[in-house]
């Protein structure tokens, strides 16, 4: 029967072009830049040069003045909104707590006009003393972010994950486990290089009041409509409505632009005109999303055998000046582990801690790939201690179907998922695992200066099923299907992976089903394409829809037939009788010209079916440059059933890009702790991978079936960049037997390693 | 300061502007790119960094593949312009093949760097039409893609030269 279906299946798993193709390579795709409304005024923000001040005086009497200045505003005259979790950054504020803090905001008739008015606000600042390492950030003497967050520490409840979001990992006793154990080791390994996702699109918004209490924004949000939800809470129960663009990329940093949000509304209120707040490259780089600081302090007990006794230790979480996610990431980085690896008794204890420098928010890998790339490095020492090769422990040790985790709400989660110990043993198989690993510290090849080595990854993640998803779905008597979901496009392709889905359901040509415009006017509550929810979460809720306005179409069809719709079903915009395909009617004569049928669907959370990706990395080093040279990547994972060959392997590619793998070998904000300031806020002194420096790249990838989808299928998306940091600095320590307990590893760390050269202090990852 | 006009060719298209200070007119501080997006309403060139970083905003200068970001407008005078709007057959409104191929390859994630990709490709072919994939690759190097879409996009350049050797 199952084959059957498979057999059947004209779109899902086929290549078809995306939709919004044409548009693409067009030049018509929308992005946010790209949206211009009448009257619209253009917002800039002056930002703080100082880490920590309290303004003492701020004068902006000469802005106010310069023809074409449409709106001033600063801490003294801004709406009272409240954004942050909990919430606890205001519009402007009279202290400012990173280099890049807003000070003031301006709206003009142009962007220029907009500069050159923040370049007359007289400001006089009171310098505080600043910290930025979460260590110093909690003793007695530090400077204060916020009164209400004692000893800098923010809460970690999260309460949209529920009453009980997962703020640790205990379980069992890990004193007996480490007692039980024949090897255990200590160690310290930090995962703090701030990186940026740094879609290529830099985040806008624009604002209207239609009302007093009703606002318009337009965003290249990911998640238009939970952007409304939060803007509703934080704008203090006004009407919002919520507009997508097309999204040029967001990995999770565009879920929630609230900030940009908050500073056009307001300007919008004061200037009664549509205000644009589009940030340049520079504060996309200094002033907008970095990946979470993370530092791992603990224990691993290990029996010979590499059956894992006890995990225990300290994760410092460094969140920036502010929290609007973090707590949510710590709940699912304390859920992650536990998938990644099974333990029996675990003391996690995370400290969430906020700094003076840029905030970090929502990014791909949320928590996991934080958590994980700070703990396997000391996991890895007891491995190489019982002289157990990574891949096999990996394999052995994620959670399979059966075995249960505590998730983010806090409860415990027993997998109904896939094993993905096949997926993973053929693509050991297909990247020569077995040839190629060495053992620990031994590298794979030595050729001159050059040494190769390799190194391997796991992470899993349940969010695939998070969250709420609704849709409705249309059936027009034209034979045409509409979907109203508030889903937007950033980059998945997954408005049109759900249409492949509908028009399977209805088997209706791909080219008769469409989507409504992402608008939560028009739309019904979407939590958005997130932890790779789009496929399994949204696609079931939108699934659902069809279904139900299916059996309304059957039902309303049911007299013509002089029949009951359990005798019917549609193909090709007609109702027939089951069986004898010839007695047909189409949608039109069966309900009626007048009639379209809406369907509703509800996608309810469930975690219990994670998600698993292994990565494999092969590295070149040149011990006399310190260069390291990712030779070839490896993807294994199943997705129980491809719904779009095309959309998943660039998912898939994805390792590479949105502070992902290269996190290992060079990506990093650079903080000058004396000054407070990112030194590199520019695409030069920011490395990225051009197409000169492609490794080879493979993918295995398995259809198992999952059976909890209509079409068996579950996503991938998200988890692909988490497996690969860790795994490539395990690479660079097997090719040149050394280890590490930092990241990036550039040429000078890599040459200090090797002694070649002094310990420098260019850098200050704290 | 004399008021006076320069011409440009966008796409087959004269346009005549006026240079000035005046809120329709063309400073000379203004940008190509910022005259193709917000005078001239061809939005499909793209702005990712306006520092000339990321490669975005490319169009074709004359066959040459210029970032308009970094170009000002007054020195475009008497130049021919395509801008990835400028590529599909204008009365058919048939795709470019190199289009088609983006499209047949899925050679995009979110987008926003495709047209500024497909221009550059479009130049190297002008010049080279039987490249090698490092003579692509070398071309493409100035284009930033977050959402790694490299390999579909070299997938998709192979494609059209397929086609073209057939």
């Amino acid at each position: 029967m199952q084959d059957e279906l498979q057999e059947a299946l004209k779109f899902i798993g086929k290549e078809t072009p995306r939709k919004d193709a044409g548009d693409i390579v067009r030049g018509k795709a929308n992005f946010i830049d790209d949206i211009k409304l009448s009257g619209m005024l253009h917002g800039r923000v002056l930002r703080s040069p100082y880490p920590h001040a309290l303004i003492e005086t701020i004068d902006v009497s000469r802005a106010e003045v310069l023809e074409g200045v449409k709106a001033v505003l600063t801490y003294e005259n801004v709406p009272n909104w409240k954004g942050g979790l909990p919430p606890h950054v205001g519009v402007l504020d009279r202290k400012v707590r990173f280099v890049g803090d807003a000070v003031a905001l301006i709206a003009a008739e142009s962007e220029e006009i907009a500069e050159e008015a923040l370049e007359l606000i007289d400001v006089h600042y009171k310098a505080l003393p600043a910290v930025y390492d979460t260590e110093e950030a909690m003793k007695e003497q530090a400077p204060q972010l916020y009164s209400e967050f004692p000893g800098n520490v923010f809460p970690l409840a999260c309460p949209w994950m529920g009453p009980d979001s997962l703020q640790e990992v205990v379980i069992g006793d890990v004193e007996e486990g480490f007692a039980e154990s024949d090897y255990v080791v200590e160690g310290t390994c930090a995962y703090d290089n701030i990186p940026n996702p740094l879609p290529i699109e830099p985040p806008g918004v624009i604002a209207n009041w239609e009302g007093p209490e009703d606002l318009t924004v337009w965003s290249s949000t990911q998640s238009p409509y939970f952007l409304k939800v939060i803007l509703h809470y934080a704008m203090g129960r006004i009407n919002v409505r919520s507009i997508a663009s097309h999204c040029g990329g967001s990995f999770g940093t565009k879920v929630a632009p609230w900030q940009l949000a908050f500073y056009a509304a307001a300007l919008a209120k004061v200037a009664r005109r549509p205000v644009r707040i589009s940030y340049s490259k520079e504060e996309h780089f200094a002033a907008y999303t970095l990946r979470l600081g993370s530092r791992f302090s603990g224990k691993v007990g290990i029996k010979k055998d590499g059956t894992i006794m006890a995990v225990a230790g300290d994760w410092l979480i460094n969140a920036g000046y502010c929290s609007d996610a973090a707590q949510g990431m710590v709940a699912v980085g304390c859920g992650e582990v536990q998938l990644m690896v099974r333990s029996p008794n675990w003391n996690i204890k995370p400290k969430l801690v906020c700094t003076n420098r840029n905030a970090s928010k929502m990014v791909r890998g949320y928590g996991g790939q934080e958590l994980e790339a700070a703990f396997i490095p000391v996991l890895t020492m007891a491995l190489e201690k019982a002289d157990i090769d990574p891949f096999d422990f990996f394999k052995q040790n994620y959670v399979k179907p059966g075995d249960g985790y505590y998730w983010r709400d806090g409860n415990w989660w027993v997998s109904r998922g896939i094993n993905y110990e096949k997926a993973m043993q053929e693509g050991a198989k297909a990247f020569g695992w077995k040839e190629k690993w060495k053992g620990w510290l031994q590298p794979t090849s030595i050729d001159g200066n050059i040494r190769t080595g390799v190194g391997v990854g796991v992470h899993g993640n349940a969010d695939v099923g998070e969250d709420v998803s609704e849709a409705y779905v249309r059936l027009d008597p034209d034979g045409t299907v509409l979907i109203y979901s508030c889903l937007s496009e950033h980059g998945t392709g997954q408005r049109s992976s759900v249409c492949k889905m509908v028009a399977e359901t209805l088997k209706v040509p791909l080219e008769r089903v469409s989507l409504a415009p992402p608008d939560s006017e028009v739309n019904p509550y979407e939590f958005g394409p997130v932890g790779s929810r789009g496929t399994y979460a949204i696609g079931a809720a939108i699934i659902r829809a069809a279904e139900d306005a299916r059996q309304k179409l059957l039902a309303l069809s049911a007299p013509y037939f002089n029949s009951t719709p359990e005798d019917l079903d549609t193909k090709d915009g007609f109702v027939f009788l089951k069986g004898e395909e010839d007695k047909k009617v189409s949608w039109k004569r069966g309900v009626g010209f007048d009639r379209t049928c809406l369907g509703y669907g509800r996608f309810e959370p469930d975690f219990s079916v994670p998600n698993f990706a292994m990565v494999f990395v092969e590295v070149a080093v040149d011990t006399e440059t310190g260069k390291i040279e990712v030779k070839r990547v490896l993807t294994a994972t199943d997705v129980g059933k491809i719904i779009d060959p095309q959309s998943l392997q660039n998912q898939l590619h994805g390792c590479l890009g949105s502070a992902g793998l290269d996190t290992a070998i060079y990506e990093e904000s650079v903080l000058d702790t004396k000054t407070g300031r990112i030194l590199n806020s520019n695409m030069i002194d920011f490395k990225w991978r051009t197409f000169l420096e492609l490794p080879v790249f493979d993918s295995v990838t398995l259809e198992t079936p999952v059976q909890t989808h209509r079409f068996q299928s579950v996503g991938v998306g998200e988890i692909m960049t988490s497996p690969a940091p860790p795994a490539v600095l395990m690479a660079v320590s097997n090719a040149i037997g050394k280890r590490f307990n930092r990241y990036p590893l550039t040429p000078d760390i890599v040459l200090e390693a090797l002694g070649k050269c002094q310990k420098t202090e260019v850098r200050s990852r704290k | 300061m004399p008021e006076r006009f320069i011409t440009l060719f966008v796409n087959g298209e004269q346009y005549n502007l006026e240079v000035g200070e005046r809120p329709w007119m063309v400073r000379t501080s203004h940008t190509l790119a910022y005259t193709l997006r917000e005078s001239l309403e061809l939005t499909g060139t793209k702005v990712g960094c306006n520092k000339g970083e990321c490669g975005s905003c490319t169009v074709l200068i004359e066959g040459k593949p210029v970032l308009s970001c970094l170009t000002l407008t007054v020195e475009c005078d008497q130049k021919k312009i395509i801008t990835i709007e400028g590529l599909e057959d204008p009365q058919t409104g048939e795709l470019d093949p190199l289009q088609q191929a983006f499209v047949q390859s899925g050679a995009f994630q979110c987008g926003f760097c495709t047209p500024g990709m497909i221009l550059s490709v479009k130049a190297l072919l002008d010049v080279n039409a039987a490249p090698v994939e490092e003579d692509v690759k070398e071309a493409l190097s100035g284009h930033y893609c977050r959402c790694i879409s490299h390999y579909h996009v070299l997938d998709a350049v192979s494609r059209v030269l397929k086609k073209a050797g057939e």
